[in-house]
């Protein structure tokens, strides 16, 4: 067990090194939830000046969405972003004939995430204070529950992108950017389920996320904790998160049947 | 106990086969040279070795852990180097060590570091970005990486490939020390035949997949009537003559 927590660590260390002496990399990681953050705190700006306290209510969901919904894509980013290290600076054989265990690289890869997530998102959640006088913990201490299921959506998305990398190499490293976009239409984010079309309610139920944000607008309004819904998400994210490891385990497998972790980077 | 035996290695890519029924040991405290043209198979061979690649069939076991069974306590006793895979070019090179230390659990890592800088000349470069250093300087680096755990097993992938021939001495002698002292076994890719016929015990050379002869560097010589390995290397690859019989 020790010995397993070292070569975990090992890995996290590799990539604090590399974020500490690289600016730019740092200001990467906060630069898009801050973006994000200050755009729609201008639009809850606007809106709360030009429309009534319904609207007042709607901007705080829109900041609060904002935030939360970053966690998912910091954290999905943090992982596949950390392989894509690995992969660019063709560092990935020297890994794999380590006694580095699978598990281990993907316990690095959510320890590497979170870290990511935090400095990504605590700028933005300062930014929503200061400037839009939004606190995050004003949702209560269910706040860290929802934090915890955002952000292991984020990873199962991310063991998924990663698997596909594993089976596509680095030419599918565009998914790493742009998959999890993709979702938040669905994620139900700012809106509730019930705005999307009929055939597409099933979909967004499916996802951590649309519960998540039910339950984050509820006690906005005033309506209190959607137990409920929070039971949902963490079902989900456990079902979700097997099948990330499952699909995971199968490509790492089958990359090393087919020869591509020796040419993954290629 | 072999420290590695390879029996009746396969591996097909559909219907291209990469390596076809390769067999061989290697005792502790020797070394095996691995040569072949591009596309013999020895990449491919040596990727199996590491867990890097699945056979299609066959077995492999170091030092008595079999490959497809217990891979991670082969790989703790291994390492690899290769001028061809990096190390992450933004860490310094004492990062860098300190990096592999922990993959491998290496015990007292300061001090281990401390005596792989003194033996590869690296004391003056320990702080030194590893993506910022000439190419034979990589290579000293990456030789300590692969020492960094004091394998029983080292696999080299063209070990000497981009220094000058004096850096390249000093790693052969390193080498043969290294051997000497700690009785690890090597099997070395190489396209240097001086080095080979310096470094190896014994040699196997590959041809599409097969091993094609192998013997001692003196023993191949005078079978194929030759004054050095290049000769025998040349008349494989090129068919133009067969041992002679004894």
């Amino acid at each position: 067990m020790i010995h397993s927590a070292r070569r975990v660590w090992g890995m996290v260390y590799r990539h604090i090194c590399l974020y500490r002496r690289s600016w730019p990399r740092l200001v990467e990681i906060a630069y898009w939830p801050t973006l994000e953050l200050l755009i729609w705190g201008f639009t809850t700006q606007f809106l709360t000046r030009h429309a009534g306290s319904p609207a007042l209510m709607a901007a705080g969901s829109l900041i609060a969405g904002v935030l939360l919904w970053e966690v998912v894509l910091r954290a999905q980013i943090g992982v596949t972003f950390t392989f894509l290290e690995e992969i660019w600076s063709r560092n990935l054989g020297h890994v794999f004939v380590s006694p580095l265990r699978p598990a281990e690289l993907v316990a690095a890869l959510l320890s590497v995430s979170a870290l990511r997530t935090v400095v990504g998102v605590l700028p933005a959640s300062v930014i929503a204070y200061t400037m839009y006088g939004f606190n995050a913990a004003s949702l209560g201490p269910v706040l860290i529950l929802f934090l915890l299921n955002l952000l292991i959506m984020g990873w199962w998305v991310a063991l998924g992108i990663v698997s596909l990398l594993f089976r596509y190499g680095a030419g599918a490293e565009a998914l790493a950017w742009t998959i999890a976009f993709g979702i938040t239409p669905i994620a139900c984010v700012f809106y509730p389920v019930s705005v999307l079309p009929f055939w597409l309610q099933p979909v967004a139920q499916a996802l951590p996320a649309a519960h998540i944000f039910t339950g984050m607008r509820a006690i906005m309004a005033g309506q209190g904790i959607m137990w409920g819904e929070l039971a949902a998400a963490a079902g989900l994210n456990a079902v979700w998160l097997a099948a990330g490891i499952a699909l995971f385990a199968r490509q790492f497998h089958l990359a090393r049947v087919r020869g591509a972790l020796i040419s993954i980077g290629e | 106990m072999d420290a590695i035996t390879v029996e009746h290695l396969s591996k097909n890519y559909g219907v291209v086969q990469a390596v076809s029924d390769v067999s061989f040991r290697v005792a502790p405290g020797k070394i095996m040279g691995l040569l072949g043209g591009n596309g013999a198979g020895k990449t491919t061979t040596i990727s199996m070795l590491l867990g890097l690649l699945v056979p299609s069939s066959g077995r492999i076991a170091v030092l008595g852990h079999d490959m497809a069974q217990d891979r991670f306590a082969a790989l703790q006793v291994m390492n690899f180097s290769s001028p061809y895979i990096a190390l992450p070019g933004r860490l310094t090179v004492r990062e860098n060590l300190l990096v592999y230390g922990h993959l491998y659990n290496v015990k007292q890592l300061t001090r281990r570091i401390g005596e792989l800088a003194e033996a590869f000349d690296l004391s003056g470069l320990l702080s030194r970005k590893a993506g910022e250093l000439s190419a034979g300087q990589k290579t000293r680096v990456a030789m300590a990486k692969a020492l960094i755990n004091k394998p029983a097993v080292l696999l080299l992938d063209e070990p000497t490939a981009s220094l000058d021939p004096d850096t390249g001495d000093y790693v052969r002698g390193w080498l043969e020390r290294y051997r000497a002292d700690s009785g690890c076994a090597m099997l070395l890719a190489s396209h240097n035949m001086a080095e080979v016929e310096r470094l190896c015990d014994d040699v196997l050379i590959m041809k599409q997949g097969r091993i094609v002869d192998q013997g001692t560097p003196d023993d191949l010589i005078a079978r194929y009537g030759r004054d050095d390995l290049e000769a025998v290397f040349l008349d494989i690859a090129r068919n133009r003559r067969v041992p002679v019989a004894s």
